[in-house]
């Protein structure tokens, strides 16, 4: 219950930052990216700031032994760099550069009742259920 | 310009914060594509936080929607094929590579993961030959 509500505000704080920075606006994103023409290095900063907190609150959070509201951590600790890790990250690097969103501005962006979002939001579960079912025949993780 | 710039940095910094925060309490990672897809997992007493998080993206975006309009739905694509074939790849994309923008480009980058690294990488030089190459064919 208490990592659910957790979880909330997290979502909730997330999702104002998202909107601040400028990462809603799927435009300033293909801008962003685009570094041949005319190239708005803005959303830069979002990575400086989100980067720059957390890589000292990481290091000073896993100084404690557990988490405050969970026994466990569950931090990923695989090393490995997999061709799925790879051609995973460049699919989606192509999806993202199309529309300018990725999945939390996606999420986020629903809360505007427009249907593009939603359109959106709704492939993108349809291509994570592909990936699953792929996933059960070739498994690429294993 | 500049005023972009610091909203950028704010924006950022609660982006971290909110990382931080749900690593000093639930111990976790804040990556997106992950919370979304292992809610289809459907894992006993692995849910209710799942979809909470989604609940908080959500009620964000409203509380944006009343604070900040703009930052809401102004400039996606209007194209209906365009909507679907990028939502495809990222929602296939981001779970074959284990994250997205959050996951690997915030927390795994955060944490000095090679991992994270060599996925940032990769999306966003994706990203950038994309937006090159759409732009030449007329689809940006």
């Amino acid at each position: 219950m208490k990592n659910s509500i957790a979880a909330l505000v997290v979502g909730f704080i997330f999702a104002l930052g998202l909107g601040l920075s400028g990462m809603t606006q799927p435009q300033k994103v293909i801008g962003f990216l685009d570094l041949f023409g005319s190239w708005d290095p803005s959303l830069m900063f979002v990575m400086i700031g989100s980067i720059g907190v957390h890589f000292f609150t990481y290091k000073l959070i896993r100084r404690r032994k557990t988490p405050l509201l969970s026994m466990d951590w569950h931090v990923p600790t695989k090393k490995e760099v997999t061709p799925a890790l790879v051609f995973g990250s460049l699919i989606f690097g192509i999806g993202w550069g199309l529309a300018g969103v990725c999945p939390g501005p996606a999420i986020t962006s629903l809360a505007s009742f427009e249907s593009a979002p939603l359109i959106f939001v709704a492939s993108m579960l349809v291509g994570m259920f592909i990936f699953r079912q792929l996933d059960k025949i070739v498994k690429f993780n294993k | 310009m500049q005023q972009e710039w610091i909203n950028a940095l704010i924006g950022g910094s609660l982006i971290g914060i909110s990382v931080s925060l749900m690593l000093l309490w639930n111990g976790r990672v804040t990556g997106i594509s992950g919370i979304i897809n292992g809610l289809f997992s459907m894992k006993k007493g692995d849910t209710s936080w799942r979809t909470l998080f989604v609940v908080g993206l959500f009620s964000g975006g409203l509380a944006l929607k009343f604070i900040k309009p703009e930052t809401l739905a102004g400039s996606w694509a209007t194209e209906m094929k365009t909507l679907i074939i990028a939502g495809l790849l990222v929602g296939f994309g981001t779970v074959m590579g284990s994250g997205c923008t959050s996951g690997h480009g915030v927390c795994g980058i955060s944490r000095l993961s090679p991992r994270s690294l060599t996925a940032t990488v990769a999306f966003m030089a994706a990203g950038i030959v994309a937006v090159f190459v759409f732009k030449k064919l007329g689809v940006l």
